[in-house]
């Protein structure tokens, strides 16, 4: 793990040094680096350099690039991940306000993604050939097909209040006059009005995915003859298939939860965007323009520390789920 | 090479089964085969080829210039000759010059199906529905959805393809030397593999294209460069598989070099497994694209793309022709290429099929 992050932070710190346009001219503003560029005074030209350098010097720009990671990564291990180019506030405190937002999306996501996906996977299974099964397999099929841009942007333009439907609010987390003061089922209520379409927006791809997995792999766990044994055995069909059955084709699946979080991530740039969300992927897109180096590499790190931390959480859900595997402790 | 006319000696009493002249197919003609006899990926695989074609001709079928007209008593080719013009094999006509097509008065005009190109700007006619004169309605400048969608349609197929083209050579290479030479070689490449994987890729993507100028060959290239190891895990356990086969035991046995062996032997026996995941890389990188130019990055401002067009519906909710259309030719362009990846997987193995 340790060297996949260092390789990671690594990666991102070099790609995001490298890029052209120098984030201190832009820093300075657009009339410092205009004229920087226009034919000023010799005399005016080396003020400007001068305070760029000095710009520079205050962020440590102006060190060979290994030095610099190495200070990032010191200043890491103590959480410092310094403070933006753009409003020189902590990123620390920029991301702790955006992330839970994020968390929140990404949460419910997941959960709807295996609350949907796994039982329509097993009653695929278990219904093989019906009708149900030819109606569920193709409907996740051709929704695994559609573009999220384009869902986020059909809902925005048909059911959020455009010419159109007005079903869900077209932005926002909360509505404008939201306060603490509402009563708790006010502000419940007032929250899943606004988080419903970011979910489903965000999970419908994983689900329509996860659904075909699981019914692959029950299929593949009904064929094998402990199953067969346990019907022999007398057992009603419900416990084969629930306690049985379902249980070992759910061990694909946890691991796939690892393979989900980089692509929610991705999906929440997109979705935090469309739908004006505060959230870190908005924060991402918004320091990617703005070049600002801080805020972007600690946007890279948590977003693959977050992901470790998911195959990290999947390896462990996979021994609770399978017993065979242990970690070294049952060797023997 | 002419093979010798078969001659079958026949011991007397042994009955020889009468010789079907069976034509050797080989792997690709059996996926082939298979492949055509699933009518889904048949459909997708024309709708692709149907595409191509609306790509390769979109100068053709979307332009504002006539095939054909008659201009004072004289016959003029304005969109061929357009065509000769760009690449520097005639003149214009100096009575053609600057001239405004659609205005002129002229005998006899032939127009293209859909007489706009995709950057022609009406401010008279900003966001027109659907008519007879827009089929799809225009956007905030006045310019042609229709025509906007063939023309973006190039860019879309022809990013699937080259950054498909670069993740396969650095995904075949890496996942070729993981697999056939194994130990501390695979080890190292497999923790690049892990920190490939575990890297939001389409967060790192957008940092890429924001940070530098917008221009589609590098978004071409940051796709390639972060989609190849589904191929490179795909080739390094069919290299690991086939390596250990007498067939290669018995090359190595004779002497050829680890290269043949590697690129002549066992590469053309590896790469069918990899195709699926090709087919399924380029609906992949056609989605990022256009998500990328939805979020207003990676391609420069002025180019109309599929993803273009539909971030225009965000901050005008009322014209739904955007959001619409180029959304549904993403989808359906995707939806192809998924239908064919998911015949190949079922043609490689069709013990497979009705089990995904």
């Amino acid at each position: 793990m340790i060297p996949t992050f260092i390789g990671i932070t690594l990666l991102s710190f070099i790609i995001v040094h490298n890029a052209p346009g120098d984030p201190a001219e832009l820093m300075a503003g657009g009339g410092l680096a205009a004229a920087g560029g226009a034919g000023i005074s010799l005399q005016k030209r080396g003020a400007v350099d001068q305070a760029l350098a000095e710009w520079r010097a205050l962020y440590g720009l102006d060190k060979p690039l290994h030095v610099q990671y190495l200070i990032w990564l010191k200043n890491l291990a103590r959480l410092d991940l310094g403070s933006s180019f753009k409003d020189s506030r902590s990123v620390w405190e920029k991301i702790r306000e955006r992330l839970p937002v994020t968390m929140k999306l990404e949460f419910f996501s997941l959960l709807l993604v295996y609350a949907v996906a796994l039982p329509l996977g097993v009653f695929s299974a278990t219904h093989r050939n019906s009708i149900g099964d030819h109606v569920t397999t193709l409907a996740a099929f051709v929704l695994f097909a559609v573009p999220v841009i384009w869902a986020a942007t059909m809902a925005l333009v048909f059911i959020c209040g455009g010419d159109f439907l007005y079903l869900f609010p077209p932005g926002g987390m909360t509505s404008i006059d939201y306060s603490l003061d509402w009563p708790l089922w006010e502000r419940i209520k007032d929250q899943i009005w606004h988080l419903f379409l970011p979910v489903v927006l965000l999970s419908y791809a994983g689900f329509a995915g996860l659904s075909r997995y699981m019914r692959s792999s029950m299929l593949e766990v009904l064929r094998q003859d402990y199953v067969q044994v346990a019907r022999a055995k007398g057992l009603a069909e419900r416990v084969v298939v629930f306690k049985h059955a379902v249980r070992n084709s759910l061990i694909p699946q946890v691991t796939i939860l690892a393979e989900l979080l980089p692509g929610l991530i991705g999906g929440s740039v997109i979705i935090e965007t469309v739908f004006s969300i505060p959230g870190m992927g908005q924060l991402g897109y918004e320091a990617f323009l703005a070049r600002d180096y801080p805020v972007v590499l600690a946007l890279l790190t948590i977003t693959a520390v977050l992901t470790l931390i998911g195959i990290l959480l999947s390896d462990i859900l996979l021994a609770a789920v399978d017993p065979r595997i242990a970690f070294g402790r049952r060797a023997e | 090479m002419a093979s010798p006319p078969p001659t079958v000696v026949a011991a007397p009493g042994v009955v020889v089964p009468a010789a079907a002249p069976e034509r050797f197919e080989g792997q690709w003609g059996t996926i082939w085969r298979n492949l055509t006899r699933n009518p889904p990926a048949l459909a997708g695989l024309y709708t692709i080829i149907l595409l191509f074609i609306i790509a390769a001709g979109a100068d053709f079928l979307a332009n504002n210039k006539p095939y054909y007209m008659v201009y004072q008593g004289r016959n003029y080719f304005p969109l061929i000759r357009s065509g000769l013009v760009r690449f520097g094999l005639a003149k214009w006509q100096p009575e053609l010059l600057n001239m405004d097509f659609k205005k002129v008065n002229a005998g006899r005009k032939v127009f293209p199906p859909i007489p706009h190109l995709a950057s022609d700007i009406d401010l008279s006619a900003p966001f027109d529905s659907p008519s007879a004169e827009h089929w799809l309605g225009t956007d905030k400048l006045g310019r042609d959805v229709l025509a906007g969608l063939i023309h973006g349609s190039r860019i879309s197929l022809s990013i699937g393809f080259v950054a498909v083209g670069i993740a396969l050579v650095v995904g075949v290479a890496l996942g070729a030397l993981a697999g056939y030479f194994g130990s501390w070689v695979d080890l190292l490449i497999s923790r690049v593999f892990e920190v490939m994987l575990t890297i939001p890729t389409f967060f790192l993507l957008i940092a890429i294209a924001a940070i530098f100028p917008p221009s589609i060959f590098l978004t071409m290239a940051i796709i390639g460069f972060t989609s190849w190891v589904g191929m490179a895990r795909f080739t390094r356990s069919e290299f690991f598989k086939i390596r250990s086969l007498d067939y290669v035991t018995a090359a190595l046995a004779l002497g050829v070099s680890t290269r043949k062996i590697m690129f002549r032997h066992i590469l053309p026996n590896a790469l069918a497994p990899v195709l699926v995941s090709v087919v399924l890389g380029v609906a992949g990188a056609i989605l990022t694209e256009s998500s990328l130019s939805f979020l207003g990055i990676g391609v420069p401002l002025e180019a109309v793309t599929w993803g273009s067009i539909l971030n225009e519906a965000r901050s005008a909710t009322f014209a739904w022709w955007l959001a619409v259309f180029p959304g549904a030719a993403i989808f359906i362009t995707v939806l192809s290429y998924y239908l064919v990846g998911e015949g190949l997987r079922d043609a490689l193995d069709p013990r497979l099929r009705g089990t995904r």
